[in-house]
């Protein structure tokens, strides 16, 4: 069994509350971190080694000593509760089961970058997981956690959670905080970034849900024992969202490590393929990376078993790896179509582009005309390539990486079942998968890109 | 969506008005736009959509301009622009979905309700349109139904039959 630092306690009825939540030890750490400085805190964090769990990986406790700190205006810190990347719902199951844990270490994390008012800004959609929060958030308040002069120390917080309005587009921190401020959720270029110019014009952090609540057990545990987990420079525990054909789909909580074969195939995770199938694809760390088959998901370019970590998974670059990402890991098993689901996550990325960039606004409606007429069997073999020269087109020239994360399950899909994407133009009707009870859903768009001939 | 037909006058109740005042005070003095979002969220579970008469009168109350408003009403998905069924069932039709039953799903719900996607039933109960990612990918197929947002997780057929059922019935 893998240390739990965030799930331990998952099962105990009533862990959601106050209550219960500290009679496990909850809040411990932030009697323990108003005894230190904020710097203290920092290094703390720095010394754990935690990458930001939103997806970027980006060191989290250098990210926060990036903060300016200028005399006379406010700092922010803004919880990036948004989480909409097909295959990751990690931080939905987190804040539904123990909404605690993120409340404790959105305070911790507060007074250690001297933020009086902080934020969750969670997708709208999840007006249940909103209720919750605010409930927690009210429990808190009453005990003394939050609000003015928390626990004698002198220290004011406010917490509040912000809904969005159904927009993935808004996982992206810049465009999260012009939402924030009331807007259409259009990224920012950066620099400046948020940590010099964010909310309103102040310095900002922007963190994932895992990374606050993973800032607990660093307190409460002290930064090195936190390193002491993991492998390499993926330090800790991870959250992984499995889904797709698996035995047991569901959250996990795992040692980053573990090898790839494990978590998929044992009983103590996903506990192997669905209905006896064999094992097609993986998308190990949501929708925006690149897809593996297979053989490579389980094994290195070299023979070694693939681990579960920022630097195996990426091992070999785009060619033979992908990425940790978000931890969205999603199986397909050997009766998939990957041209039909390559389609569904284009429709996705066009669905949700933002619209300010051209390359992203016409690029990824563009790919998913043309994927959509290879899966209804009007495609022509030069379509194959004309997807990998516009999605090249798309990658590196937006604003904000939607963009990349449109081309790169795009090109991917190509680059390792080519031959598939092949035989949806050799043999349009018996590729053409009657099985979906929807097969006349989107075809006025497959006529419509026809007659159009890109 | 600014037709002159539409622009039937609303009022706001006192209850609304009181959870605007509230939300504005988690902002910054003269940030108050911040509150857009949350607002039109309160503003159409009390109204069911989101006509040009409300959203205006909603860039009133936060003194911004009408277009700051249509601009953010008309970028989210959430907000309606026009009339909806009382119950709207939104199925997510994202990868991780399909690939446990969600387009079939999506086609039994057309079949059962009679409707297109994005049209309301004769009775005005009901319109159901698919969306993307929810974020239950490991839970699949799911909808959510509005004002509540109320979340279905690991459904078929029958069950979709229930749950149209039981709110036919309530």
């Amino acid at each position: 069994m893998g240390r739990k630092l965030l799930l331990e306690h998952i099962n105990v009825p009533g862990i959601n509350t106050l209550e219960v939540y500290r009679q496990k030890g909850g809040y411990r750490s932030v009697e323990k971190a108003l005894k230190m400085t904020p710097e203290e805190i920092v290094e703390e964090v720095k010394k754990s080694g935690l990458r930001g769990r939103g997806g970027a990986g980006f060191p989290t406790g250098m990210k926060w000593s990036f903060l300016a700190k200028p005399e006379g205006v406010p700092r922010y810190l803004v919880c990036n509760a948004d989480e909409s990347e097909p295959g990751t719902f990690k931080d939905r199951y987190l804040m539904t089961y123990i909404p605690h844990a993120l409340i404790e270490g959105m305070i911790v994390s507060s007074f250690a970058l001297g933020a009086k008012t902080s934020y969750i800004y969670v997708r709208g959609e999840m007006m249940p997981q909103i209720r919750i929060l605010e409930r927690a958030i009210a429990e808190a308040k009453n005990a003394g956690f939050l609000g003015k002069n928390i626990l004698g120390t002198g220290y004011d917080l406010e917490l509040y959670v912000q809904p969005g309005g159904g927009a993935y587009i808004c996982g992206e921190e810049t465009a999260l905080l012009e939402s924030l401020e009331g807007k259409r959720g259009n990224p920012r270029i950066k620099p400046p970034f948020p940590a010099i110019a964010g909310l309103y014009g102040c310095p900002t952090v922007v963190n994932n849900v895992e990374s606050i609540a993973a800032v607990v057990p660093i307190i409460n545990d002290g930064g090195d024992e936190y390193a002491k987990i993991g492998i390499g420079r993926s330090t800790g525990t991870k959250l992984i969202s499995a889904s797709g054909n698996l035995v047991r789909p569901g959250v996990y909580e795992i040692e980053l490590g573990l090898p790839v074969e494990e978590f998929i195939y044992s009983d103590e995770y996903c506990g192997g393929i669905a209905n006896g199938k064999r094992l097609k694809a993986t998308v190990a760390g949501g929708s925006s990376v690149p897809v593996l088959p297979a053989n490579l998901t389980l094994k290195l370019a070299n023979g070694d078993p693939r681990l579960m970590s920022y630097e195996s998974l990426s091992e070999g670059g785009f060619a033979t790896g992908t990425m940790m990402g978000s931890g969205g890991f999603i199986a397909f098993d050997e009766d998939q179509c990957m041209v039909r689901n390559t389609w569904n996550f284009s429709r996705f990325y066009h669905h949700e582009s933002c619209g300010q960039c051209s390359p992203c606004r016409e690029g990824t409606g563009w790919m998913e005309k043309v994927l959509h007429r290879l899966e209804y069997g009007h495609g022509k073999m030069s379509d194959i390539d004309l997807l990998v020269d516009v999605s090249k087109k798309i990658e590196g020239n937006t604003i904000c990486p939607l963009g990349d994360a449109a081309a790169w399950p795009v090109a991917s899909a190509i680059r390792h079942f080519r031959d598939e994407f092949e035989w949806h133009v050799k043999e349009p009707l018996k590729s053409l998968d009657t099985n979906y009870g929807l097969a006349n859903y989107a075809e006025p768009i497959a006529k419509a890109a026809i007659t159009t001939e890109n | 969506m600014l037709k002159v037909e539409e622009q039937q006058p609303v009022e706001f109740s006192s209850a609304l008005l009181e959870k605007f005042d509230e939300l504005v005070k988690r902002y910054p003095e003269g940030k108050q736009k911040s509150a857009l979002l949350p607002v039109l969220h309160e503003t159409q579970a009390e109204l069911g959509w989101l006509s040009p008469a409300a959203m205006d009168k909603v860039a009133a109350y936060l003194d911004i301009l009408p277009i700051e408003v249509y601009e953010v009403a008309s970028f989210y998905t959430m907000y309606f622009l026009k009339p909806q069924g009382k119950y709207m069932l939104e199925v997510c039709r994202t990868g991780p979905c399909c690939l446990v039953g969600a387009e079939k799903l999506m086609g039994h719900i057309e079949k059962t309700l009679g409707v297109k996607e994005g049209e309301v039933t004769a009775d005005g109960l009901f319109s159901w349109r698919g969306v993307e990612c929810l974020a239950a990918c490991g839970f699949g197929p799911v909808l959510q139904i509005g004002p509540e947002y109320t979340f279905y997780e690991n459904l078929d057929e029958q069950k979709v039959d229930k749950l149209i059922e039981d709110l036919r019935n309530k």
